[in-house]
């Protein structure tokens, strides 16, 4: 009985701890419910993406960059398409080993090993990775007749950039290279990460660069289902790129191409200017470069060639060589005293060969001066002494304004290389407009930070402080020829949608109008043709059948303190610099240029030359003989200016 | 022992005489759903699947036998199987195999065996025995030897190391004490000094093991290395949502995102196709399991029995919440399979050896000789 009664307590008490184990099981069911419910419920959508994420790799496809045409459909740059061997190291067990085999199917270079490490720490696992790019057809049939034996190696087509005439308007035209961490920031800035995700080349000056966001295309994009080992398993869906714009330039390529033949092997720079529209007709800096060879990643040894020389072919000197204008500003000095009231056409000064002011006597280039003097007589001989007379007459202060508009010392904003946050243009030079204010920021000390009544004198004649790029001294002429309308200069005429054909013009964008007096700016005219007829100009215009407006100028690079100046004397690089200004036809310009020659002496014997061959070619449509030679004659002739 | 020919004369009733329907029914039920799973894991072929179908075959045939064992004949197997498990966990201790920096197997040359598996039945049977002899008499000093007969092989488990399997054979020897009586003033006491414990325990613990709560309580921490199993089926399991990818859809399974996918980890690709529905029903299905092991156990007619029942009922409900537990990230990874869906034969057997058990206390009535 104790037995049955035992048992029956015993049974009772496990049934009782049964039911506290049921309460845990319960409970502990309960937990994991809940946390399902957090999970698959709650927190759903954020796993959902999560999984996404794991799941679906986006697979750039870069888009076709914009092709860049100049006025007549002639291509600058372009895209073609080359097989390039690549390698998916992900699909690859050993890449050496696979390097190794493939060197000796294909000829693989130390620097293309070079260039395939650099490129795959930048790559992410499922992405192939070019080893060698250019393949010839023979190559090609030779890899795939043994594609059997490299698993993760195949021949892809890639598109690589082309500037099919090398060397001519690469200025112009920038070139690409690999994007470096500053490009990496401006993408940011503008905000274009994802669309640059497979991009790997980014305009880095020029027309590539300013355009950059037009040329460049929508990123497409495959989405691909990966594993956890990065390997695409399939296709899900293809979102095809959208090829960047076209861009159509006002430039003349023909004219450009003899422009760059005429300067020869001088360096020097030359920019010719639709007055009526700001578009560039032609903008020559010399020495030129191939932009062809950065394309692939410049070598080391052709960016040492290239950074390293004397003549300094990477410069644009059209827009970031500052020059002093010489006598090409007087024209501008002499609009400005008409505009100012400071002189008249008319007014006569007697010029005995040198000015005196204070203790200093400015000397005139021709002994014993030119006389009675007057406006015109001052431009078409180029007589100094009227204009250290006239720079002392209207002060510093009168200067700087006036040629402040006519955009001397300020930025064009041509369309090259990268824009600030200000929409100017970053790569471009200011040049110096000399003015006391100048003078306070540029120099630290305050006994240099004064300007002297003595120094306003040689900036009349356009020396001094003066320096100007010939893009400036370009647009100024074109001022000039249209009136004192300024156009904003600019080299794309329309941007072409690829895909539509819809064109986007680039309205001329006047900067400003000087609002001249037209009687004014018609003496100016008047005497600029003079030059061109009777006076420094003569010989190199003998003979044009159309009126051109012009004026040269010789800007010194070594200050001569008192002693004679022999041009075959002097070291070459320290003659002086020659320049031309020139607009034609006079009485309804079509053409205003700038041009200049390092140290090419004389304006008259080297630039304007120059002046002619262009202004032959773009309003006659005549081609030079040979390369325009140095016209020595010249020299003897006329060598005042 | 077995009268096979009798057996078998008395033909389609007698085969059946010692099924207890609804544990088989439900058993079934989740080993259908497992075996669906196992398939999903391992799509690519059908090798898996197939072998773990084979399995199954074999667990459940080995469940038939044991089920027809009166449960009296299942106490004679205490002592030796707990013996020859404990003899073989000493061996392992001195001449076991390296695998992955655990030392669990014994090689026999052409396989090898994993004797801790042996322990998972081997421990109820006999504690519940041992309890069983000494009812009448029940003193402190037989919890004392019970506690010395548990803590023994878990600590050679715990050694090798295998914390999972540790665990789940000290949860089955601490069930049948629970169940048979233990004080819950001591038990309350041994939570405490647990508690008090824990950062001695915590410097007893093996790197790896520290670094598993550790990724646990910060997954992200590690997220490429001990970290990753967790971010994966979590990911796998919420992404699921509450109605799952639907089957043969779970990305993360399919990509390769899921390790031990078809083994320990089943359980994410499962809630992955399956979503919450799916984890409900499954869940409710393991509910329904352990509750049916617990009306087996309540109405066992002899201590023997109804400790063993229990112990092994809650031992079922041990490996399906761990399991489930770390796979969604509320406990730390230790290598516990869920119970009748992950592959693995040996695994499977130990556990129709317990539901073999389970039926035989439940359709052999009467009581049972001390």
């Amino acid at each position: 009985m104790s037995d049955f009664h035992n048992d029956e307590i015993e049974r009772d008490r496990f049934r009782f701890r049964l039911g506290i184990a049921a309460l845990v099981v319960l409970t502990a069911f309960g937990i994991l419910i809940g946390r399902f419910t957090w999970l698959q419920f709650l927190q759903h959508d954020f796993y959902r993406t999560r999984a996404d994420d794991n799941r679906i790799a986006l697979i750039p496809i870069v888009p076709n960059r914009g092709v860049i045409t100049d006025r007549n459909g002639v291509v600058l740059a372009r895209n073609y398409s080359a097989f390039t061997l690549e390698i998916t190291p992900a699909q690859t067990d050993n890449l050496e080993a696979t390097i190794d085999a493939l060197a000796e199917v294909i000829d693989i270079q130390a620097k293309d090993r070079k260039r395939f490490k650099r490129l795959l720490d930048e790559a992410k696992n499922f992405e192939s990775v070019p080893i060698r790019t250019r393949l010839t057809d023979e190559e090609v049939a030779r890899f795939t007749a043994q594609r059997y034996r490299f698993p993760g190696v195949e021949v892809k087509a890639r598109l690589f950039r082309q500037y099919p005439l090398a060397k001519v308007a690469s200025h112009v035209t920038g070139y690409i290279n690999r994007i470096t961490d500053r490009d990496l920031a401006w993408i940011e800035e503008e905000g274009q990460q994802a669309n640059y995700k497979g991009t790997d080349h980014i305009g880095k000056t020029g027309l590539e660069q300013h355009y950059e966001f037009e040329l460049h295309g929508e990123t497409g994009y495959e989405e691909v289902e990966i594993d956890a080992g990065g390997r695409a398993v399939r296709s899900l869906k293809r979102i095809p790129p959208v090829s960047g714009n076209n861009l159509q330039l006002t430039l003349d390529t023909k004219l450009q191409e003899i422009t760059e033949q005429a300067f020869g092997d001088r360096k020097g720079a030359l920019v010719a200017i639709d007055p009526a529209t700001g578009g560039i007709l032609a903008l020559v800096s010399t020495p030129t470069f191939d932009p062809n060879l950065f394309v692939d990643g410049i070598t080391p040894e052709n960016w040492k060639e290239l950074n390293e020389h004397p003549d300094k072919p990477m410069i644009n000197r059209t827009i970031n060589g500052a020059y002093p204008p010489g006598s090409t500003f007087k024209p501008f000095m002499a609009l400005a005293a008409l505009e100012l009231g400071k002189r008249t056409p008319n007014q006569a000064i007697s010029d005995p060969g040198y000015f005196n002011f204070g203790n200093h006597q400015f000397r005139d280039d021709k002994k014993g001066g030119h006389g009675s003097v007057d406006m015109y007589k001052s431009i078409v001989h180029s007589c100094d002494t009227y204009y250290y007379m006239l720079a002392n007459d209207m002060g510093i202060d009168n200067i700087a304004k006036f040629m402040g508009g006519l955009g001397l010392g300020r930025r064009t904003n041509i369309d090259l290389g990268k824009k600030d946050k200000d929409g100017e243009s970053e790569s471009e030079s200011k040049g110096v407009l000399p003015s006391p204010e100048w003078k306070k920021q540029r120099f630290k000390k305050p006994e240099q930070q004064k300007w002297y009544a003595g120094e306003t004198i040689s900036i009349g004649i356009g020396q001094g402080y003066n320096a100007y790029t010939p893009i400036q001294l370009a647009q100024a002429t074109a001022a000039v020829a249209n009136n004192g309308v300024i156009f904003r200069p600019h080299l794309v005429n329309q941007i072409i949608d690829a895909r539509t054909g819809e064109k986007r013009p680039v309205e001329p964008r006047p900067i400003r109008d000087l609002k001249l007096k037209q009687q004014n700016v018609d003496v100016i005219r008047r005497a600029m043709v003079g030059v061109n007829k009777e006076g420094t100009g003569t010989r190199a215009f003998a003979g044009a059948p159309y009126e051109a407006a012009g004026k040269t100028g010789t800007a010194q690079v070594y200050s001569l303190k008192g002693a004679e100046y022999k041009a075959h004397s002097v070291k070459k690089e320290l003659r002086d610099h020659a320049l031309f200004i020139a607009y034609a036809p006079a009485d309804k310009p079509t053409i205003a240029l700038a041009v200049l020659v390092e140290n090419g002496g004389f304006g008259a014997q080297s630039a304007a030359p120059i002046a002619r061959m262009v202004l032959d070619y773009y309003l006659l449509g005549k081609l030079p003989a040979g390369a325009a030679k140095e016209d020595a004659a010249a020299v003897e002739d006329d060598s005042e200016e | 022992m077995i009268d096979v020919i009798g057996t078998l004369k008395r033909g389609g009733r007698g085969l059946i005489a010692h099924i207890d329907f609804p544990l088989l029914v439900i058993t079934l039920t989740i080993m259908a759903v497992g075996l669906a799973t196992v398939n999903s894991a391992t799509y690519d072929s059908t090798h898996r699947m197939l072998a773990q179908a084979g399995n199954m075959g074999v667990a459940l045939v080995v469940m038939w036998f044991v089920a027809r064992l009166p449960p009296h004949k299942l106490m004679g197997f205490a002592i030796p199987l707990y013996i020859v498990g404990l003899l073989l966990l000493v061996a392992v201790f001195l001449f076991g195999i390296k695998v992955n920096g655990a030392k669990r197997w014994l090689s026999l040359g052409f396989t090898r065996i994993q004797p801790s598996e042996i322990m998972k039945i081997a421990m109820p049977l006999m504690l519940a025995w041992y309890f069983h002899k000494y009812e009448a008499t029940l003193r402190a000093r037989h919890f004392i030897v019970a506690a010395l007969l548990l803590v023994i092989p878990f600590g050679l488990i715990a050694k090798q190391p295998d914390l999972g399997t540790a665990l789940l054979v000290g949860g089955a020897g601490f069930f049948v004490i629970f169940f048979a009586g233990l004080p819950w003033k001591v038990l309350v006491g041994l939570i405490a000094a647990g508690g008090a414990a824990a950062p001695v325990l915590w410097g007893m613990l093996h790197d790896y093991q520290r670094k598993r709560i550790l990724t646990l309580i910060d997954p992200t921490t590690d997220p490429l290395g001990a970290g990753y199993h967790i971010i994966q089926s979590t990911i796998a399991i919420g992404s699921g949502g509450p109605l799952g990818k639907g089957y043969l859809n779970g990305t993360q399974t399919h990509l390769e995102f899921i390790p031990e996918k078809h083994t320990d980890f089943i359980f994410a690709v499962y809630s992955e196709e399956w979503g919450l529905l799916g984890n409900v029903v499954l869940v409710f299905l393991y509910t329904l399991l352990i509750g049916r092991g617990m009306m087996i156990a309540a109405t066992a007619q002899t201590m023997f029995t109804r400790l063993l029942a229990g112990a092994i009922t809650l031992g079922f409900f041990t490996y399906a919440f761990i399991n489930m537990g770390m796979v969604s990230g509320i406990l730390p990874v230790v290598g516990v399979p869920l119970p009748f869906m992950s592959y693995g034969g040996t695994a499977l057997v130990t556990l129709f050896l317990g539901i073999g058990i389970l039926m035989s206390i439940s359709t052999h009535g009467g009581r049972v000789n001390k």
